[in-house]
């Protein structure tokens, strides 16, 4: 199958956003290492965004590699998976970096486990077709993806059969690969475009097959040349299409790269469908290579242990489930000004409080941050600069919204249209007033009163 | 790995920049123009700035601390402004009692009234100014010749009128424009640009405010939107009627470089807290400034439009605010 490029084209940019430090010598340079298989994980039966899945195995039952350990209890919801071979030692509940309570199933390892070279070989190595995949019916390729518990990689850990479905209402043309990587620090999907680009264009095309997309884009930041040199390598004759965009936050975010990409602006309250696009990660899209074309769910993925509290920051493939500390020792453990872990980058990260929370699907690195990054001044008056408008990607006001918040004025919040904000972190990164813009947003997002 | 984890809602990174350090650089870049009024009047504009600024802070350290019993603020530097603006908007020769009526009615007043930093709908510093114009006018409009340091000066305590003044005073005693410019007591430009003409402490020399204000865009403290459009709003408004009538009207560039036209467009009409937040607003707010501006000054009964213009708009920004928003995303 070859895909080609037609239709609207963006500029590379969209309006406003921000320049942070991109702090991403940390662990640009280091090579994807494989983390050698934990003796215990604990994998949570809720990772994505939907319904959690039911557990389908019981205390002492034998898994192997792949074994389904919770099934997918809705259609939007996803299956999760044994990563190694053992026994579950007992279903238990963890907290989340985002608060939620979920349960889990724990896994002990057993036995000789798929580890280091051969793992990586399993996942991403070798040759990965591009021709003859239309030989796959979009609706083989939707079931393996639900089956193998895929939800996107980026952070927000949407299941990504929903996305693929064909909605005859609302017809694809685009699948757009998101390769921007725009937080700071964040390295994971830069090592991984560089060392395994071919699974992720077999994947983008895979993606375009099931959800009936003519066309394929791999977005990529500006500063990340060797990773658009070796897609471009990979995708070589099969007409997918790789655009190198303008390094600016938050590119990565899905409105603002299907603007700068395919130059379609998404509605308000609305999703990439809505303009004939469907939005898949990187990580994502060599997911479902690795699913469809290999047989593997989803077990295990790309992680940057970065920033400047660990002691050697890397990219890992970690199994899912195995808990921050483990990850964090294997990296040398933290430095002693640490202060901060956090689920994700520094932009829209989550902090973490306990380090034997569990690696999940969405986790798209572990950033560590010491008193001088997150140092902040006291919050004082705001002179209505304007800055925060200056820098809102989405063109709203977040000072009249975060007044708005604070007051508990819903009439107020609703005319500036609070829930347009997608929580980028731009607003509240630039106030000179050092006002929790976006944390008083999300706030008042949270309390809305429903209509 | 013992170490204390903190946690805290994102972004967990900012800005280092903040407000005490955008108002100090709108401080420093007012250092110039200090110098050239000291240079000029000597003492008298070290009496009339130390004295300013020095009620100014007072002013709002006794609200906060007595009246409000709450936290003080003066550090962020922002009643430091008000006071130097002030004292610029004040011929050398005010007596102190009457800068410190000033400084009181526009700290007082027009900030703490109001709620304090952020939320005075007017600039204070020319609401002061404007209430001493009101209330005192014999003074506030008596203009001491400039003096310069070192300079042999026959005759001490001179005053006279201003470039505008003079202008005006013209046309009411029937002069042509040309009668008017060749008054010896008319600067030329030259004389003017430098600072060798009558005026309030901080408008005599315009390369002296240029400089502060290329300080203010390189810090990006002030953006380029109100002063563009207001200079070109009253420099086209200027010319059209120049060309009208040039026997009537004095030309644009006279108009641009007299009175207080560059420290009201560079350090007045810019103040973040009084002016509309969005870009579009911003070129709203300047072309009214400089039409009013030269409304006033063309057939209004005072000389000098440029702190009415910016109060009245100052009054508009909220609407302004309203009204011209950012363009949202998605729709």
């Amino acid at each position: 199958m070859s895909a080609q490029a037609f239709g609207a084209r963006g500029t590379g940019s969209f309006p406003r956003g921000i320049h942070p430090a991109q702090a991403k010598h940390h662990s640009a340079a280091a090579a994807l290492e494989v983390l050698p298989p934990p003796a215990r994980v604990e994998i949570p039966l809720l990772q994505h965004l939907g319904a959690p899945a039911t557990a389908a195995v019981k205390p002492r039952d034998p898994v192997a590699w792949g074994t389904v350990l919770g099934v997918a209890s809705g259609f939007v919801s996803a299956s999760v998976h044994s990563p190694l071979g053992g026994k579950v030692v007992r279903l238990g509940v963890t907290t989340l970096p985002n608060g939620r309570h979920v349960p889990t199933v724990a896994v002990a390892a057993e036995g000789e486990q798929v580890a280091g070279q051969a793992l990586w070989e399993a996942l991403y190595g070798g040759p990965w077709p591009t021709a003859g995949l239309d030989e796959l019916t979009p609706e083989a390729i939707g079931a393996v993806v639900r089956e193998a518990g895929l939800v996107g990689q980026g952070g927000a850990a949407f299941p990504t059969h929903v996305k693929l479905t064909p909605n005859p209402a609302k017809p694809v043309d685009t699948v757009l690969v998101n390769g921007c990587e725009c937080e700071p620090f964040l390295t994971a999907d830069d090592r991984l475009m560089r060392e395994a680009p071919a699974p992720i264009v077999a994947g983008a095309l895979l993606a375009a097959r099931a959800a009936g997309a003519r066309q394929v884009v791999i977005g990529v930041e500006d500063n990340k040349p060797e990773a658009v040199a070796a897609l471009r390598a990979a995708a070589e004759g099969t007409g997918v299409v790789v655009q190198s965009v303008r390094t600016k936050y938050p590119q990565g975010g899905e409105r603002q790269l299907v603007l700068s990409v395919v130059g379609r602006i998404v509605p308000t309250g609305g999703l990439p469908l809505d303009v004939g696009v469907v939005v898949v990660n990187v990580g994502t899209a060599a997911a479902i290579a690795a699913a469809v074309l290999r047989g593997r769910p989803l077990t295990h993925r790309v992680v940057a242990v970065t920033g400047p509290g660990v002691v050697r920051p890397a990219n890992l493939l970690v199994p899912i489930g195995v808990s921050y500390r483990e990850v964090l020792d294997f990296c040398g453990g933290l430095r002693p000004e640490a202060v901060r872990v956090l689920s994700g980058g520094p932009m829209m990260g989550l902090a973490v409080g306990d380090l034997a929370t569990p690696v999940t699907k969405g986790t798209s690195g572990i950033t560590v941050l010491t008193a001088r990054e997150v140092r902040k001044a006291a919050e004082t008056a705001c002179v209505r600069c304007g800055r925060c408008g200056e820098a809102c990607p989405l063109g709203l006001v977040p000072t009249r919204l975060a007044l708005a918040s604070r007051h508990r004025d819903w009439a107020l919040a609703r005319r500036y249209h609070i829930q347009a904000c997608i929580e980028c972190g731009c607003c509240a990164y630039v106030c000179p007033a050092a006002i929790p813009l976006t944390q008083l947003i999300r706030m008042g997002k949270a309390m809305l009163p429903k209509e | 790995m013992n170490n204390l984890l903190t946690i805290s809602g994102s972004p967990h990174i900012h800005t280092t920049d903040s407000v005490r350090k955008i108002m100090y650089s709108v401080i420093f870049a007012m250092i110039p123009a200090m110098l050239v009024s000291v240079y000029f009047f000597g003492l008298d504009a070290v009496r009339i700035i130390g004295v300013s600024v020095v009620a100014c802070v007072a002013v709002e350290y006794l609200i906060q601390k007595y009246l409000l019993k709450g936290d003080v603020t003066i550090n962020d530097g922002s009643a430091v402004i008000t006071g130097v603006l002030l004292a610029f908007n004040v011929p050398a020769n005010l007596p102190t009692w009457i800068i410190i009526i000033g400084a009181i009615f526009a700290i007082a007043i027009a900030k703490m009234a109001f709620g304090g930093l952020g939320k005075n709908p007017f600039n204070p510093a020319l609401v002061g100014r404007v209430f001493l114009l009101i209330s005192f006018p014999a003074q506030m409009t008596t203009w001491p010749i400039p003096k310069p340091l070192f300079a042999k000066s026959v005759t001490d305590a001179l005053t006279g009128a201003t470039p505008l003044g003079l202008l005006k005073d013209g046309h009411l005693a029937n002069k042509t424009i040309d009668q008017i410019m060749s008054d010896p007591a008319m600067p030329d430009y030259i004389q003017q640009l430098v600072g060798f003409q009558t005026g309030s402490l901080g408008e005599m020399s315009a390369i002296a405010l240029l400089i502060g204000a290329a300080y203010m865009f390189y810090k990006k403290v002030i953006t380029w939107h109100i002063p563009v459009s207001y200079l070109l709003t009253a420099l086209l408004f200027a010319a059209i009627f120049w060309l009208i009538d040039p026997t009537y009207y004095a030309d644009p560039l006279f108009h641009l470089i007299t009175g207080g036209m560059i420290l009201g467009v560079f350090y007045m009409a810019t103040d973040m807290v009084t002016s509309p937040m969005s870009a579009k607003g911003q070129i709203i707010f300047g072309i009214g400034c400089g039409l009013l501006t030269m409304i006033i000054r063309f057939w209004g009964s005072y000389p000098e439009g440029v702190s009415f213009a910016i109060l009245i708009m100052n009054a508009f920004t909220p609407l302004i605010n309203k009204s011209f928003k950012p363009k949202r995303f998605g729709v």
